[in-house]
């Protein structure tokens, strides 16, 4: 009932019902565009309520200031239950309602269904897919909201190999677009390290509820690596408690973002050594601001998701961007020009990190924003850093 | 080998336990309960919340997972399905419904239990190592006899108890049980309550293996279908025999064609296709219904 009656305030509040300083301040939208039911929903919603969270806090304490105004930050969501059909939908909703800046969507084929009607109508959208073509030229709108795995998988199998002994890796993927281009993207970069790749076709429906017998022939090619590639929050602890249920003993490693919580219930100290990217992920790298974030986010939804240690940030690089020129507010173009030169610091991390715009080398143009490629590692319940790289 | 095939049985024992509840129902009330699988996703979640949040014993949470749904599923039937049935004729009527159900519960689901994968600590732990033939752990051993345990209760209850005997008599003909003094509203309330209770009771076994998440409802449906249009839709045994198909030919197809990427279920559903074009009833239905 607590948590109702938390969800209907958050609700109230994101419409801008109950804002106290709603009267006195400019509204400015912000659309979000994603997976928020189904078996994915964890994706969208970690989003969404990452948004929801920062603009609640922002509008508590005054508002944004862009140019001689200030604003507050309304979040508009779209369930698009997955379907590229409905992301597009999701897409014109938010054309219709005058919003040029998109979260979303979270999966390759949704982000690759909007490209036209987001340039079409001054759109820029921040996917969390990781397609190349969205993000090179003649593609101009779409900005990589994390770091994608053909970026941190190579770092991951290099240090592997270089520290733990690694020669021999398996591949396992959801049979959906998004894990098998990132197992593909795997197996590319294991081979051109010369890991030797003994398992690269074995997929899985992603409602599967029982792993062994998908696992069961990828054990018996005896890898030192597991890759999960791609895998959802959701299926990570089966996989690995299926694994090491098997008698797998060796690594298991994934490059999408995962919580600690759902590794600890689903797979326990099973689960210990899972290595995984992150965001301002671990406790030793966080500042004040994002235990406040982390704090906030709890009380307004009732359990922190550590999928937001990533999600956090594209709300954040819209907001700086626009505060750096706020002639963008109206004009994507004026937006784009500005990623070419924007930073401003990057207030959840510890030390001199700045927020900035990257993507040269993968995307010939600066098409991704800047968060930390912290690799953890899992270990007793939460995440522990393992090394620290940046993209570009 | 081994592996594959303790590996088919363990599945098809689960499967067979989840399909019961919904033939159940079908052959009582020729409904088709697409909110089947988030019944199980509530089960699921009721054992979560006593056994994994509140740390009371397995078998408490077990049975209020259990009671619960078999008190939603009472709920349902006289509240929603009956009103239906009497006042509308036409079959897509009590679809709707079961799929209006069926998103409902999803809705409330995620909104109480939130987004994440839920998981509880194992009951068992352990694992039997047969010469690395054949590794199980011991609680999935457990689920598989306890699932198979259940499947035989249920059936022993619907051959030889009263109810059991008036729910049998109802599914074969209903006027003619109606005529013999069977009350129809009552044995299919009490019918409906026990396809959700077995929904329930599957999803608070499985949670202790596969954990539970809100978005899982619709797949875990579909795959009910898939075992009863196997069997036989409204046939107990034929649901029994689907899982055990089914579970079978996931697991020898998932190490045959392993190499081949995803091509198992491929392989299933055109195989369902082939067969269902052949054998429309199933392998144990009947073809007038």
């Amino acid at each position: 009932m607590k948590l109702l009656i938390r969800s209907a305030l958050v609700a109230a509040l994101s419409v801008g019902l109950i804002s106290p300083s709603l009267a006195e301040n400019k509204l400015l939208k912000i659309g979000f565009v994603g997976v928020t039911s189904g078996p994915a929903a964890s994706w969208g919603i970690s989003n969404q309520r990452s948004m929801e969270t920062r603009a609640a806090w922002l509008n508590e304490t005054g508002g944004v200031k862009i140019g001689e105004d200030t604003y507050d930050v309304e979040i508009v969501s779209f369930d698009d239950q997955k379907d590229p059909k409905r992301a597009i939908a999701g897409m014109e909703k938010m054309a219709q309602e005058g919003i040029h800046y998109v979260v979303g969507p979270n999966v390759d084929d949704g982000a690759a269904a909007v490209r036209p009607v987001a340039e079409k109508n001054g759109i820029m959208y921040f996917p969390y897919a990781f397609p190349k073509e969205l993000y090179m030229a003649p593609a101009s709108n779409a900005v990589l909201g994390m770091v994608a795995n053909y970026q941190s998988g190579p770092a991951i199998y290099k240090y592997l190999m270089e520290n733990k002994g690694v020669k021999k890796v398996a591949f396992i993927a959801a049979n959906e677009s998004d894990p098998l281009s990132q197992r593909d993207g795997g197996v590319a970069a294991a081979t051109a390290l010369g890991l030797e790749v003994v398992a690269d076709k074995n997929t899985y429906q992603n409602d599967t509820r029982d792993f062994v017998p998908v696992l069961t022939p990828v054990l018996r090619t005896k890898p030192d690596l597991l890759v999960l590639s791609g895998v959802a929050p959701g299926n990570a602890p089966l996989l690995i408690r299926a694994a090491r249920e098997l008698g797998y003993q060796g690594f298991i490693s994934t490059e999408t973002a995962q919580d600690a919580q759902v590794l600890q219930e689903g797979a326990g100290e099973l689960a210990n050594g899972f290595i995984s990217v992150g965001g301002a992920s671990t406790p030793e790298i966080r500042t004040e601001a994002m235990e406040e974030f982390i704090e906030r986010y709890t009380a307004m939804f009732g359990e922190y998701n550590d999928e937001s240690n990533t999600k956090v940030y594209a709300l954040e690089y819209i907001l700086e961007t626009m505060k750096a020129n706020p002639a963008s507010m109206a004009s994507v173009e004026e937006f784009q020009k500005t990623m070419d030169t924007f930073e401003a610091p990057n207030i959840y991390m510890k030390g001199d990190a700045m927020l900035k715009y990257v993507g040269m080398t993968s995307f010939g143009q600066k098409r991704q924003v800047s968060v930390p490629m912290v690799v953890n590692e899992y270990v007793d319940g939460e995440f522990k850093t393992l090394f620290i790289a940046e993209v570009d | 080998m081994e592996q594959v095939i303790a590996n088919g049985l363990y599945l098809g024992a689960q499967y067979a336990l989840i399909a019961l509840g919904l033939t159940l129902i079908f052959a009582l009330m020729n409904v088709l309960n697409f909110a089947h699988g988030q019944m199980y996703v509530l089960g699921g979640f009721v054992t979560y919340v006593i056994y994994g949040q509140l740390g009371l014993p397995f078998v408490v949470a077990l049975i209020a997972s259990a009671i619960t749904l078999a008190a939603v599923g009472a709920l349902i039937e006289i509240y929603l399905f009956r009103p239906v049935i009497r006042k509308s004729h036409r079959e897509e009527s009590t679809m709707l419904l079961a799929a209006a159900i069926a998103f409902f519960l999803d809705a409330v689901i995620l909104l109480l239990f939130g987004e994440k994968q839920r998981g509880v600590p194992k009951i068992l732990d352990g694992v039997l190592n047969w010469d690395f033939r054949i590794i199980m752990p011991y609680d999935r051993i457990a689920i598989g006899v306890l699932a198979i345990l259940i499947i035989a209760a249920f059936i022993l209850y619907m051959q030889y108890s009263k109810t059991g005997r008036a729910m049998r008599a109802l599914a074969q003909d209903r006027v003619a049980a109606q005529l013999m003094g069977v009350q129809v509203d009552r044995y299919s309330m009490i019918g409906f309550a026990i396809g959700a209770m077995l929904a329930g009771v599957v999803g608070g076994l499985l949670v202790t293996i596969t954990g539970v998440n809100s978005g899982i409802g619709g797949p875990i449906s579909i795959k009910a279908f898939m075992m009863v249009m196997i069997g036989g839709a409204g046939v107990v045994s034929g649901a029994i025999a689907g899982g055990f198909i089914l579970g079978m030919a996931e697991s020898v197809g998932l190490t045959v064609f392993s190499g081949y990427g995803d091509v198992t279920y491929l392989i299933i559903f055109a195989s369902l296709m082939v067969f269902l074009a052949i054998r429309p009833q199933g392998l144990m239905g009947k073809p007038w219904g």
